[in-house]
C-alpha cells in the first residue's frame, strides 16, 4: 500500500504500528522525499503480508491515526491455477461458465485460451483462475466442477499433492 | 515347494519360462488352460508344455481340468494367473477360495477376486493359517504391495498416487510427441500390441480403478470397491487439450489417487508439469507413497508384459518358500 504520513519525528513508526497489531508481516518500506509534495508530508509505500479478513480493520485503524491510504490492494489475488475444460465450450456459453466464477468476488478468470478445430466437434480451453486464497480457490474449483457436470464438459485439474 | 499353475496366457506362459529357465527349488505338479490341464505330482516337464501349448493351443489332457487339480491336486501354492473378470470374479474367485480353504497358499495376477472380495479372501487366508498374495495385481514388475506390506511397514500411508496403467499412458505419450488425435494413437497402441481389441477397461479408468481399489484395501483395510471409485477416463481427450498443457509447460496423465483424510478415491486425468516424477513416458508405470516417516517415495517400472509380471509372481512364490514352505 501507498500511505502519506506526517514529515515529523516518530510518525513513520507510529504509522506502522497498527499493521503489526493487526498481525500483518511488513516485506518493505519505501520512504521517498518528494520536493513536489504537499510541505510536512511524506510518501511511503509499505509491502506487506496480512490475510484478508483483517485488511478493514487496518484501514480503520490507520485512518483513525490520521494516516491516510492513497492506494493500495493491487495483489489481492494471490493463488492461481490453470485448468482445462473439453466439450461444446461455445454451446454451454461459454461466457456463463466464467461469470459463474467471476460472481463469486474472491476468484476470477484471468485468462483463457480456446482452441475449436471445427464446427460441431469439441473444443478446449484453458482457463486460468485467480483466487483471494486456498479456501476461495477450492470453492471455485467446486463451482467449476459442477458447471461441467452440469454442461456435459470434461474438467482437467491440476494434480494436488495435499500433503 | 510344489506349485499348481492356472492360465496359460501371457502371464501364465512368463512365470513358466522362467520357472523352466531358473532353477528355484518349485516343482510344477499342475497345469491347465481354459481347455486342458496336466497332473504329475513328481514334477511336469514345463519345456515339453510350451511347446505343446504353442503348437497345439492346448497345455495337456482334455478330460484334465483347472477346478479337478485345484481340488485335488498336490501342491503347496496355487499360481492364479487367468484373465480378469471384473463383475463375477469368476472362474478365479471359485479357485482361489477352493485353495485357500484346503489350507494352501495363493499367489494371483487376477485382479478381479481381490478387487470384488478383498476382505472375505484375506480373511478366509487367515483361518486356514495361509498367504493370499497378489503382487502382479498392481504395476506389474513394480513391488508396491511388499513396498506397502514390508518396507514400509511402521509407517502411517497418508496418500497413494499413481499412472498404473500402461495403455493410457501410452496414448497420453503419443498425442503429447507427436499431436495425434485420440482415435490416432489408440490406433497406434493397438498396432503395438498394447491395447486390447476392446480397449474400454482401460481408456474408461475401470483397470486403473481395480488397482486402486486393491491398493486402498492393502493399506486401509477399508473394504473400498469398485463401485465407491470416482472414475472419469481418458477417451474424451483432444489434441489441443494436450497442447494447451504444453504451453504451460506441463501435460496430462492419467492418474489414480486414494487419500482418505480427504475422502478420495479418484481416477481422472490430471494436468503435472513435465518434470513431475509421476510424468514417465510411453507405458512406463509409476506410483508415489506419501508416508508419515519415509515422506514420499516414488517407484518407475514395467507395469505390465509376459516376463515382468511373472517377476512379480515369482517374488510372491518366493516370499512363501522362505517363510513357510522351506523345510517341509
Amino acid at each position: 500500500m501507498k500511505i502519506e504520513v506526517k514529515d515529523a519525528p516518530g510518525q513513520l513508526v507510529a504509522s506502522l504500528k497498527p499493521i503489526s497489531e493487526a498481525g500483518g508481516n511488513v516485506i518493505a518500506v519505501i520512504h521517498e522525499w518528494d520536493p513536489t509534495l504537499r510541505p510536512k508530508t511524506r510518501i511511503v509505500h509499505v509491502v506487506l503480508d496480512l490475510p484478508d479478513d483483517r485488511i478493514d480493520g487496518l484501514v480503520e485503524s490507520l485512518t483513525s491515526k490520521g494516516v491516510s491510504i492513497l492506494r493500495m490492494g493491487e495483489e489481492r489475488l494471490l493463488m492461481k491455477r490453470s485448468v482445462i475444460m473439453i466439450g461444446h465450450l461455445m454451446h454451454t456459453d461459454i461466457s456463463d461458465t466464467v461469470d459463474r466464477i467471476d460472481c463469486t468476488g474472491f476468484a476470477e478468470v484471468v485468462e483463457m485460451h480456446m482452441t475449436m478445430p471445427g464446427i460441431a466437434q469439441r473444443s478446449s480451453a484453458l482457463l486460468t483462475i485467480s483466487a483471494t486464497n486456498r479456501a476461495h480457490m477450492e470453492t471455485a474449483m467446486e463451482i467449476l466442477r459442477s458447471v461441467a457436470k452440469q454442461k456435459e464438459l470434461l474438467l482437467v485439474e491440476p494434480m494436488e499433492e495435499s500433503i | 515347494m510344489k506349485v499348481a499353475i492356472l492360465g496359460l496366457g501371457s502371464v501364465g506362459r512368463g512365470v513358466i519360462s522362467v520357472l523352466a529357465r531358473k532353477d528355484l527349488g518349485i516343482v510344477v505338479t499342475g497345469i491347465a488352460d481354459s481347455r486342458s490341464g496336466v497332473m504329475d505330482p513328481a514334477g511336469i516337464d514345463l519345456a515339453a508344455v510350451l511347446t505343446r501349448k504353442a503348437e497345439t493351443g492346448r497345455c495337456g489332457e482334455p478330460d484334465i481340468l483347472g477346478e479337478d487339480i485345484v481340488k485335488n491336486g498336490d501342491y503347496d501354492v496355487l499360481v492364479e494367473v487367468t484373465p480378469t473378470d471384473i463383475v463375477t470374479g469368476e472362474p478365479a474367485l471359485t479357485s482361489i477360495r477352493t485353495a485357500l480353504s484346503r489350507g494352501k497358499h495363493v499367489v494371483t495376477s487376477n485382479k478381479g477376486p481381490l478387487a470384488l472380495q478383498y476382505t472375505e479372501l484375506m480373511r478366509l487366508a487367515e483361518e486356514n493359517g495361509v498367504h493370499m498374495r497378489y503382487e502382479a495385481t498392481v504395476c506389474g514388475a513394480i513391488p508396491i504391495i511388499q513396498t506397502l506390506q514390508h518396507g514400509l511397514a511402521g509407517n502411517k500411508v497418508h496418500a497413494v498416487y499413481g499412472v498404473l496403467n500402461g495403455t493410457c499412458n501410452y496414448i497420453l505419450t503419443r498425442m503429447a510427441d507427436e499431436g495425434l488425435t485420440y482415435d490416432q494413437a489408440l490406433a497406434e497402441a493397438r498396432e503395438m500390441g498394447y491395447a486390447e481389441a476392446d480397449p474400454t477397461s482401460d481408456v474408461k479408468g475401470i483397470d486403473t480403478a481395480l488397482k486402486l481399489v486393491i491398493l486402498a484395501n492393502t493399506i486401509w483395510k477399508n473394504g473400498v470397491t469398485l463401485g465407491d471409485v470416482d472414475c472419469t477416463g481418458i477417451d474424451l481427450l483432444t489434441a489441443e487439450a494436450l497442447t494447451l498443457a504444453e504451453s504451460q509447460n506441463c501435460t496430462i496423465r492419467l492418474i489414480g489417487e486414494v487419500v482418505p483424510e480427504r475422502d478420495l478415491l479418484r481416477v481422472s486425468p490430471c494436468i503435472l508439469p513435465k518434470k513431475h516424477p509421476l510424468v514417465v513416458r510411453d507405458t512406463l508405470n509409476a506410483v508415489t507413497v506419501v508416508t508419515d516417516m519415509a515422506g514420499a517415495i516414488t517407484q518407475v517400472g514395467k507395469g505390465a508384459g509376459s516376463v515382468e509380471t511373472a517377476s512379480a509372481v515369482i517374488g510372491d512364490l518366493l516370499f512363501i518358500r522362505d517363510c513357510h514352505v522351506r523345510g517341509d
